[in-house]
């Protein structure tokens, strides 16, 4: 399949900060591609560099199999929606969109047909002759993505373009994204810090962290797979469990913290006896139950109390300390209603399947936040 | 509102109103005065008055662009390219020639461009010209003044407006295919016009009111506006012809303004707000 862009082992440094480390990530034709960090990760420095704004100390960019070096960013075939978007308050929406094509010397009556086409396409017909302070906050963004695609390019990069917005409206806007790359069918490369829009919106996901990649897969290997410690703790909630190894059996490990609790998680990696571990197990992994015998029996089985309960409708959640180590756990309520009259200070038992938790050994100090 | 209508009548409105009457007034004997428009004739019927009315306001409107045209880098250099510290220091230095008083300054420039002076000397010696060239009372002598006295007025509202035009439109112009000029054009001019217009009513007004610059620097040959109604008011002591001449200049400098602001579809009210 073709590869619409390319990066091969892109570098760039600040004095003795390095904020793209040897990078490399190729995104086929067509598809949603999501570079998902932590501020400073270095993120927005790969898409400058990218965009042209921004020149690599070392490796190159290829962009519909073409290398980028020497390409200045108004030469390059690929446009960029601004984290504010950047819509020019001086103009009017159908001049904002016609901007590129001007810019290329198409002859005006082509222009404001083109401008017209993509406006319907976006769903803002007739908004060509609005003043950008007009338009509501999912309409700017409907305008700066037309100004980009109607220039066809290769690749859209975006920038965080929906951070800006309110949730219901960034909810709202995820959707319509989507349905929009879809519509286009136009390579996007999206960087954001906010793993819902990523797994939402992404065919594959690059998790970075300090200027390199931890993992790249889909949402769902990232977010059942995770292969670093840092991924299992960045995509969706997760409890994290730290410890020394106490026992290894084949691809299961088992674990205590220094507080006494033992717990057995799948292994990551190579664990041996002795190792710092990291364990972590999802808040819907964990069964929750008043009565111990109503848990499943392959599970290891613990008792506790409840902190506090974090209702948030389908998202509901309750705060659980272990009877006798005090173990903070975060374990999501089933939606049937079971629990809605659940209280503070109850005693109740929850158990999690070995298979459906995971280890890593802990790396040097680094990667431990 | 009190002490801005004191201001306003005390000193603006009263003595023009008091210009008005003067101007329209025609010494017939000793003490003796009737109602005439023959102020105004006699600007129109004598060649040197209406001569040197046309030459002070090109004059004018050049020194106002060659102004534009140094400030605008310097304001681009100060709002978008200096940091922290130097950005203050080349503020700073904006500002410093006006500790000194007019007067001083262009008694500096004398001293530097006059045929016995420093420049002219220079000259000599490193064997550009042979004698010693007079470098005063020439039309770019004064143009060279005004700029160097106007600088300031354009600089601050030109920075003040390129302060608050966001990096990011112009790198989305960029993206989106632009180059320098057509961003210029298409971004940075239009988002800076009001500056770009406050800055030059304010730079123009007191160019064509200045008094000082032209007549030190361009001498005789200067035929500055305003050096004909000190004339008429102090030499001739003819204050019905001096006062009709400042009416003059204030219409002609009303009308000018006017006139540059339709041409660029600016508001007055916007562009004061603005700057």
């Amino acid at each position: 399949m073709q590869q619409d862009l390319e990066v091969d082992g892109v570098t760039k440094r600040y004095g003795a900060h390095t904020a793209v480390d040897a990078l490399s990530l190729a995104v086929p034709h067509g598809s949603f591609f999501s570079i998902l960090g932590p501020s400073g990760c270095g993120k927005t420095t790969l898409l400058r560099i990218i965009a042209g704004f921004l020149a690599p100390d070392e490796g190159d960019v290829s962009i519909g199999g073409r290398s980028m070096r020497g390409v200045a960013p108004n030469q390059r075939p690929v446009n960029m929606v601004f984290q504010h978007l950047a819509l020019f308050p001086m103009m009017t929406v159908g001049e904002n969109v016609g901007y590129g094509l001007a810019r290329r010397g198409v002859a005006r009556p082509v222009i404001a047909n083109r401008v017209d086409a993509m406006l319907k396409r976006v769903g803002l017909p007739g908004a060509r002759d609005k003043r950008i302070d007009q338009l509501s906050g999912g309409q700017k963004q409907r305008v700066a993505i037309a100004r980009s695609l109607v220039l066809e390019p290769t690749l859209l990069l975006l920038d965080e373009p929906l951070g800006a917005l309110d949730l219901k409206l960034r909810e709202h806007m995820k959707i319509e994204l989507k349905q929009l790359q879809a519509d286009f069918r136009t390579t996007f490369v999206y960087i954001t810090h906010d793993q819902s829009e990523a797994l939402v919106l992404s065919d594959r996901v690059a998790v970075m962290s300090a200027g390199r990649f931890e993992q790249v897969g889909t949402p769902q290997e990232l977010y059942y797979q995770p292969r670093t410690p840092f991924v299992a703790g960045f995509v969706g909630a997760n409890n994290r469990i730290v410890g020394k190894a106490i026992r290894v059996d084949g691809e299961f490990a088992e674990l205590a913290t220094v507080d006494g609790l033992a717990i057995r998680a799948r292994a990551s990696g190579s664990i041996a006896v002795g190792d710092r571990v990291e364990a972590f197990v999802r808040p819907e992994a964990v069964a929750f139950a008043r009565d111990p015998t109503e848990l499943p029996h392959a599970a290891q089985h613990f008792t506790g109390r409840v902190e506090s309960l974090l209702f948030d409708g389908a998202n509901s959640a309750v705060l659980v300390r272990e009877a006798t180590t005090r173990a903070g756990v975060r374990i999501a309520l089933p939606q049937t209603g079971r629990f809605a009259d659940l209280k503070v200070d109850e005693t109740v038992a929850f158990g999690f399947d070995a298979q459906r938790a995971i280890c890593f050994r802990a790396g040097n100090g680094s990667d431990v936040s | 509102m009190a002490p801005a209508l004191v201001w306003l009548v005390g000193l603006i409105v009263l003595p023009h109103a008091e210009l008005a009457i003067l101007s329209l007034r025609s010494r017939v004997a000793p003490r003796v005065y009737e109602w005439s428009f023959n102020q105004y004739r006699t600007f129109i019927y004598e060649p040197l008055y209406w001569h040197t009315f046309v030459r002070t306001a090109l004059m004018s409107i050049l020194a106002t662009v060659c102004t534009l045209l140094i400030a605008f880098p310097a304001a681009w250099y100060i709002a978008k390219v200096a940091r922290g510290r130097a950005k203050s220091v080349l503020f700073v230095l904006c500002l410093i020639p006006f500790w000194v008083s007019e007067t001083v300054r262009t008694l500096g420039w004398m001293i530097l461009l006059r045929e016995s002076g420093v420049l002219p000397r220079l000259l000599v010696d490193l064997g550009i010209t042979a004698a010693p060239f007079e470098m005063l009372y020439h039309d770019a002598t004064i143009l060279v003044g005004l700029v160097y006295t106007s600088m300031l007025f354009m600089v601050v509202p030109l920075v003040s407006v390129l302060e608050t035009l966001d990096d990011s439109l112009i790198e989305a112009a960029y993206d989106l295919g632009g180059n320098g000029w057509s961003i210029l054009w298409k971004i940075v001019v239009p988002h800076a016009a009001p500056g770009i217009v406050a800055g030059s009513i304010v730079v123009f007004m007191l160019t064509i009111g200045n008094y000082l610059t032209p007549t030190l620097l361009g001498g005789k040959n200067s035929l500055w506006f305003t050096e004909q109604i000190y004339t008429q008011f102090i030499t001739r002591f003819n204050w019905e012809q001096g006062a009709a001449f400042g009416f003059l200049l204030l219409v002609l400098a009303t009308a000018i303004v006017w006139f540059g602001l339709k041409l660029t579809h600016q508001n007055f009210g916007d562009v004061m707000r603005r700057a």
